[in-house]
């Protein structure tokens, strides 16, 4: 999406991508491409088909016809764990998180697959690993969760799931983050505190975010693509998409400045 | 009346106490419940259904006392809960969920749920597994209404729709109030909240903090910043 990118800086490039339940088009012929550490924001009315997209670029449904590239590569016809090892780390729209696990032991998780768990020793006892703990402590920090690192997520808000499901996408050191709803059920101080970390990312990673809250989804974003009824309705940069009445009347509504 | 009444309420999960004391009473006016995460919001939403047990203190519905009796007595009493992260049946199609609520000469009926959420009527036939979540969220509203509740008792809502729709539901649900519907709104949308409640009740620490005017709260920073931690 900058200036005539070329397949090297390509981070993601979705060529005629289609996707159908039954008979539901959920997905319909979408083409875009994301150039190297752009902020993508993909809104769209409910139903128009943005969850799906993300489960299709990260390869949990297979595609009805198209073609995805990430970081040049045809992941096409690879299935998700390949495509996770390209460098992409995602949350879902609903918590997948381990109830029974605490806040940190969730977040072990996440750093394991980053440190490449070559040695099995800690794995055992994670909490013994220095390393692994002041690493842990300081991604909860950053989403403002530490003071629940020893909680078991099974007795944490809804809120606070949906940080610790960033701090783990997080901690995968992802090229590629793919975000679903973030700021959805967290309060406005939490919001405030999201869009400083979405600001603050290395300009190494690319960030793709699904979100209704105008106020974190035009913060970030570098360019905005607009969903309905499966397809790109309009594309453009936050400025373009806040002044377009097409996107006031279809999503935003009369009452949004 | 049938007005709600929680006095001194204590709950938590397993050893941690989340609520520590938690007086509200809803009556005719709406109120928005808000609060920074974690503060205890769905806990007392889920006090009030009996989905959790409450350790001390009381809730009752008009003469009914919610104590101890199962979350469907309290749901007749006339509570319709839209809980947090929307709970709809996979398996179930969009139409299935409301016609399994469908009474004879009721106020609600799925007609009305369609002309409310007309994005739900163009689902009608799809599985609750193949719904986005924003349609979940339309759906989960809509099942509550068919229960035609006295008291709308809906955790956030506004979680996951588009704006437009959130405007639209906001109207919808001031139309609702018009006409004698009460809401207690849990939120965090200060917003969508001030549209609807004129009254929003701070929980704090297990507790409720302070009652201010939607009015007072929107316009003024330095409240937010008290009250929700707003920067």
């Amino acid at each position: 999406m900058s200036q005539t990118p070329t397949k090297q800086n390509l981070a993601l490039s979705l060529s005629g991508v289609s996707r159908s339940f039954g008979g539901i088009r959920a997905v319909a012929d979408v083409s875009f491409e994301v150039s190297h550490g752009k902020r993508l924001t993909i809104i769209g009315t409910n139903g128009a088909g943005k969850s799906t997209l993300f489960n299709l670029i990260t390869g949990v449904y297979p595609l009805s016809s198209g073609s995805i590239h990430i970081f040049g590569e045809d992941v096409t016809k690879q299935p998700a764990y390949k495509r996770a090892q390209c460098g992409i780390a995602r949350t879902f729209q609903t918590s997948k998180l381990f109830s029974g696990m605490t806040v940190r032991e969730n977040l072990f998780t996440s750093l394991r697959q980053a440190m490449n768990a070559e040695k099995i020793s800690w794995l055992a006892n994670p909490e013994k690993s220095e390393k692994l703990n002041s690493e842990c402590s300081q991604i909860l920090e950053r989403v403002d969760l530490l003071r629940k690192a020893d909680i078991k997520v099974s007795e944490i808000s809804h809120g606070e799931s949906r940080q610790l499901e960033v701090a783990m996408a997080l901690a995968m050191k992802p090229k590629m983050l793919m975000l679903d709803e973030p700021a959805a059920g967290i309060s406005p101080t939490e919001r405030g505190r999201l869009v400083e970390l979405l600001k603050s990312l290395e300009s190494s990673i690319t960030l793709i975010l699904i979100e209704h809250d105008m106020a974190v989804a035009l913060a970030v974003a570098d360019e905005v693509i607009v969903m309905h009824d499966g397809e790109v309705f309009t594309q453009g940069t936050p400025e373009e998409i806040r002044q377009s009445s097409a996107v006031r009347d279809l999503y935003l509504g009369s009452n949004h400045e | 009346m049938s007005d709600l009444v929680i006095a001194q309420v204590e709950a938590g999960y397993g050893h941690v106490r989340v609520l520590h004391g938690v007086d509200l009473t809803v009556s005719d006016k709406p109120i928005a419940l808000m609060g920074r995460n974690g503060m205890g919001k769905s806990t007392l939403a889920q006090a009030i259904m009996g989905l959790i047990p409450i350790t001390s203190g009381s809730i009752t519905h008009g003469n009914i006392n919610l104590q101890g009796i199962t979350t469907t007595k309290i749901a007749r009493s006339g509570i319709g809960y839209v809980p947090q992260g929307r709970r709809v049946f996979p398996s179930l199609t969009v139409d299935e969920h409301l016609r399994i609520l469908e009474q004879k000469n009721s106020k609600w009926n799925s007609k009305k749920v369609y002309e409310l959420f007309p994005r739900l009527a163009e689902r009608k036939k799809n599985g609750g597994s193949m719904l986005s979540g924003g349609e979940q969220q339309m759906l989960a509203i809509g099942r509550a209404l068919m229960t035609n509740p006295t008291l709308l008792l809906m955790d956030e809502p506004s979680e996951g729709l588009a704006p437009a729709i959130v405007e639209h539901l906001g109207n919808s649900l001031r139309a609702l109030v018009e006409q004698g519907q009460r809401i207690l709104l849990i939120e965090q949308n200060l917003k969508f909240a001030a549209s609807l409640c004129d009254e929003i009740a701070i929980l704090a620490n297990g507790q409720i903090q302070a009652s201010v005017s939607s009015y007072a709260l929107l316009s003024s920073p330095d409240l937010q910043s008290k009250y929700l931690g707003v920067a």
